[in-house]
């Protein structure tokens, strides 16, 4: 029995039928039953570590790690959606793309995360695309048109990217058919393709998946896209699917590791990395809307992650662990995003102010986020972040260090002034007697999420360690 | 014959560079269409038949007819200028796209691959880059997808050098095309048409960070 074949026509059938279904009660257990779909198949990967099923998907521990996340946020995810949905009071047509959309989008991000060959992943990556750009233009108007075509036309220049440098790799491989696309095959073959090609592939592939994963040069259409996108979507976008990116641009790195061109490519991924942090550093300081400068945050730990890869060592242990900690950090904050609009009807950070006095159970959600996000200890963040600094400096990269941690710091005084304004600071003229009460279960998720991003983080169980360790194997 | 076609598509990239109307942008993308058309028919000798019948319908009725057609039925209905506004003058579009092909020339001197047919790589390159060059300098919307499907007919080039190895490849290209045009063309290009009144770039930057 081929499992991954069954969960992809599993998800897309339910898919199917959410956008066929008009009744409240079948959308439940409709998604319901794709919960139990998705949690039945990341156990199933797990159990069966590095076989390869279908020909084109291998469970090997980075996709089964990340599959595990996924599966771990996908539940909040489409909690948070029918709480949305059930609020907004909109049209039944609209609802069942949104779920449908929903549906798609995780199990193609899924599937992306999974496959052992680069073509396949690509496929995903363009479903992702297709499945997002109906989310993001959820709300039909003209500010959600402007996010959604940005996304769509950057994100197809970025598809085609990524296919051309697909095919100078496969250039790089001289005389070549098409199964040997695989990475396994391909970094088994390492030594022996041209390098010219390989630089040039490299060089493609990874500004297309920039995109996904939110770094210099293309990360300005993720930014309006998850301004734009409903909070439990700006949630997954800033999560699993950066992740998504971070998978490509690793899988492809891990070819040109075993090649002497690999200190050419840290270098790429370097300058990528340390300008990924200063724009988000630049836009930080002026950025005025809430949602906006989670999504900047969300780049600035990606220009992180990409600085670990760079220098490696340590750095390719920590760079699994910061993506991980940071997808469940992230997302926890925006999915408490919605219940601050709900509180203000606004997200720009000039009309919110006192938010503990509104909804207490969620400020501390917020001040959670925010401490894990800025990775201050006792956060899950902290651990890798200094995993990640560690390896700067057995790297001898002192002076990087140190231009880092300035940003850092700037960062960390932009972020805080924002997010205490919020929390604490009361508003002036503001009419009360609309606040909504917010039930504190609807905060539960988030809580579990960042408790679950400390645990991690400061006491790692050994299965865990276990897949990263596996993940970064063939990495020096 | 195959050189004499691809540089033909390299002059239409030049005549493109200095077009003024946006029906001809439209002409000459068609024009492509039919060069790819005949470059894949004499290129692609290896491939099995029903494949090949495959890949010639999609340059020829995609490409060519489907595409410009439906480009030509938004300029009219959505009341479009026939000018294509760039901010550059067509002077030094020309310029800028010499520089291209020269570039990519010289860049296709230092490759020592005997694999590669080197002219494929150069007007694959220099189309690309071209398409580039096309979304960022001109100023309406329907212009920044033409200089997509130019890059989409660049990728195609790019993509027929290996055809005979992977024809997965081609195929893959096939599926890109169709992809993002029918999702850019489809969905979007025919929406954006009726939120925003005059097509212009500029009508796009109300997403701000304050």
């Amino acid at each position: 029995m081929i499992m991954t074949i069954l969960y992809l026509l599993g998800a897309l059938s339910i898919g199917a039928g959410l956008f066929i279904n008009r009744n409240k009660l079948v959308n439940y257990i409709l998604t319901s039953l794709f919960i139990v779909l998705q949690w039945g198949f990341t156990i199933y990967a797990y159990f069966h570590l590095n076989i390869t099923e279908a020909e084109y998907f291998t469970f090997d521990s980075l996709g089964v790690l990340l599959l595990l996340v996924l599966s771990t946020i996908s539940i909040p995810a489409i909690f948070h959606s029918h709480r949305y949905i059930d609020l907004h009071n909109e049209p039944a047509k609209s609802q069942s793309i949104y779920f449908s959309a929903l549906i798609i989008l995780i199990a193609a991000i899924g599937l992306a995360y999974l496959a052992n060959h680069i073509a396949v992943m690509w496929i995903f990556a363009e479903i992702t695309t297709l499945a997002a750009s109906a989310l993001i233009y959820h709300h039909r108007n003209k500010l959600a048109l402007e996010g959604t075509w940005k996304y769509v036309f950057i994100c197809a220049v970025s598809v085609a990217f990524i296919f051309i440098g697909i095919l100078f790799l496969s250039l790089s491989l001289g005389k070549a058919s098409s199964d040997s696309l695989s990475f396994q095959y391909m970094i088994s073959r390492a030594t022996t393709l041209n390098q010219f090609w390989l630089k040039l592939a490299f060089l493609f592939i990874f500004t297309g998946f920039t995109v996904k994963a939110g770094l210099v040069p293309m990360f300005t259409a993720g930014v309006d896209a998850k301004d734009k996108a409903p909070g439990p979507i700006a949630a997954l976008l800033s999560s699993v699917l950066m992740n998504m990116g971070v998978v490509g641009i690793f899988r492809t790195y891990k070819i040109i590791a075993n090649t002497p061109i690999q200190y050419w490519a840290n270098l790429v991924i370097g300058i990528s990395a340390v300008l990924s942090i200063f724009v988000a550093t630049v836009y930080m300081i002026k950025v005025k809307n809430i949602k906006r400068m989670f999504a900047y945050s969300s780049i600035e730990h990606m220009g992180l992650v990409m600085l670990a890869i760079s220098v490696g060592g340590i750095g390719y242990y920590a760079a699994i662990l910061h993506i991980v900690l940071h997808a469940f950090v992230k997302s926890s904050l925006f999915f408490q995003y919605n219940q601050i609009y709900r509180v203000y009807q606004d997200k720009n950070i000039y009309h919110i102010g006192n938010y503990f006095k509104y909804n207490p159970t969620g400020a501390i959600v917020i001040l959670l986020g925010f401490i894990s996000a800025t990775a201050m200890p006792p956060s899950g963040l902290f651990v890798s972040e200094f995993l990640i600094f560690r390896a700067l400096f057995e790297g001898h990269q002192i002076f990087l260090l140190i231009a880092v941690l300035l940003l850092l710091t700037i960062i960390i005084w932009a972020f805080a002034k924002n997010i205490l304004k919020v929390l604490f600071t009361p508003l002036t003229n503001f009419d009360e007697s609309n606040v909504p009460i917010i039930k504190p279960w609807e905060s539960y998720s988030q809580y579990a999420l960042i408790i679950l991003s400390i645990y991690l983080g400061l006491t790692p169980p050994d299965f865990f360690v276990q897949l990263i360790k596996e993940s970064v194997m063939f990495l020096s | 014959m195959i050189n004499v076609l691809l540089i033909t598509f390299l002059i239409t990239l030049l005549y493109m560079s200095i077009a003024n109307r946006l029906l001809t942008y439209l002409k000459v993308l068609a024009f492509q269409g039919v060069i790819l058309f005949v470059v894949t028919f004499i290129q692609l000798h290896e491939i099995n038949t029903l494949n090949l019948i495959l890949i010639l319908l999609e340059t020829i009725v995609f490409k060519s007819v489907a595409v410009p057609l439906f480009m030509a039925h938004i300029l009219k209905r959505n009341k479009i200028t026939r000018e294509a506004e760039p901010y550059v003058p067509y002077f030094v579009s020309l310029i800028i796209t010499t520089l291209i092909v020269v570039t990519t020339i010289l860049l296709s001197g230092t490759i020592k691959d005997p694999n590669l047919d080197k002219i494929f790589f150069v007007v694959a390159l220099s189309t690309i880059f071209f398409g580039l060059y096309i979304i960022a300098s001109r100023r309406k919307i329907i212009t920044h997808v033409m200089g997509y499907l130019v890059i989409e007919n660049g990728v195609f080039v790019l993509s027929l050098a290996v055809g005979n190895e992977m024809p997965m490849l081609v195929n893959l290209g096939v599926m890109l095309d169709i992809f993002a045009s029918v999702l850019i063309l489809g969905i979007f290009l025919n929406k954006i048409g009726d939120v925003f009144k005059n097509i212009d770039v500029e009508e796009l930057s109300n997403l701000k960070d304050y």
